[in-house]
């Protein structure tokens, strides 16, 4: 009788808290912190198909970027995402700085005009997300006023944030410092690139998805 | 704004009172930012913007860049005291504050990216580095 009554209930509770969620997942930040390179990752992890193209070069990403229905199973825990990966958002572009990576003029001016409308549609978007994953390069300084612009505009809007300190891989890449700028957020420290710490990236996605 | 233009024989700072801006709507502010940057003067805004006026901000610039030659965009930076480690009434008495007369105690330094090459942000100290 125990046992059955046990079944029933964890039948019943396991679908409950199985129920799959069809969220909105954006993934913003400054230029080259690594976005399309973990929507890439969570992408081929579960459908087998990447985004979008990564680059050296900042503002590679230049249009909002979608990957319908990405179903996450992990744990005995299922979530169905729309993934939304998004230009960088920067306050300044130039050109000139493309021509350090060996463009030509006119390739950099193209780029530097597309990467401006980019900026402006990954803003327009903000308001369309259920929930944000904030991606950050933890080898660079977090105070940076654009990270500061996008987490405030996420919480004026009350859009659930899970923050990613990217790039641990590197030698200069400092989480501390990332978890001391913004204490009042989850940080999870991953590599993208090299697939580092990707369960507690998982764990946390699903922690960020009660919230929604 | 020609290349000339933008060596430093000196540097222009406007200071805007909050009270200044207080009244106008998020596009009149913005654009009154804009404007003053627009002529190459460092704007040291007493107080800071909305979050969504930062985001609009931004956004306007990059309209800019797309059609004024030689603008590259701005740099941004706000400075303001660190609430975290005070006590609930210094607390209280600065939320009141902030919302009767604005984020006074807030400052935020808007200048051209042709002139202000990097604006390094501490939670404390706020470090312009020009070109």
């Amino acid at each position: 009788m125990l046992k059955i009554l046990r079944n029933f209930s964890r039948r019943i509770l396991g679908n409950l808290f199985r129920r799959k969620q069809n969220i909105k997942l954006g993934f913003y930040g400054p230029p080259n912190a690594g976005k399309t390179s973990l929507a890439n990752r969570i992408c081929k992890d579960w459908t087998g198909e990447e985004i979008g193209v990564v680059s050296a070069i900042p503002h590679e990403t230049r249009n909002v970027q979608f990957k319908e229905k990405v179903d996450i199973e992990y744990k005995g825990k299922s979530l169905t995402l729309k993934i939304v990966d998004t230009p960088g958002i920067a306050t300044k572009i130039d050109y000139e700085e493309f021509l350090k990576f060996g463009l030509k003029k006119n390739e950099a001016k193209k780029r530097a005009k597309e990467a401006t409308q980019g900026i402006i549609d990954s803003i327009k978007w903000l308001d369309d997300m259920d929930a944000v994953v904030v991606v950050l390069d933890a080898s660079e300084n977090p105070y940076s006023q654009v990270n500061i612009t996008i987490i405030g505009n996420l919480v004026a809007r009350k859009i659930p944030i899970l923050i990613v300190a990217n790039k641990i891989d590197l030698k200069k890449a400092e989480i501390k410092k990332v978890e001391a700028a913004f204490p009042e957020y989850d940080v999870v420290g991953i590599s993208a690139k090299e697939g580092v710490n990707m369960e507690e990236f998982y764990e946390s996605l699903f922690k960020l998805s009660k919230k929604v | 704004m020609s290349k000339k233009d933008t060596k430093i024989h000196g540097l222009s700072l406007q200071v805007l009172p909050f009270s200044e801006v207080k009244d106008m709507t998020i596009s009149e502010r913005v654009k009154k930012i804009l404007n003053l940057v627009l002529s190459n003067k460092i704007v040291i805004l007493h107080g800071r913007l909305r979050a969504e006026e930062e985001a609009r901000l931004i956004e306007d610039t990059m309209a800019l860049v797309d059609h004024i030659k030689n603008f590259k965009g701005i740099e941004l930076a706000v400075i303001e005291p660190d609430m975290r480690r005070e006590n609930i009434f210094v607390k209280m008495r600065h939320g009141i504050a902030k919302r009767l007369i604005g984020d006074s105690a807030a400052l935020t330094v808007i200048g051209p990216a042709s002139v202000i090459k990097e604006i390094k942000r501490d939670p404390r100290k706020l470090e312009l580095f020009f070109d």
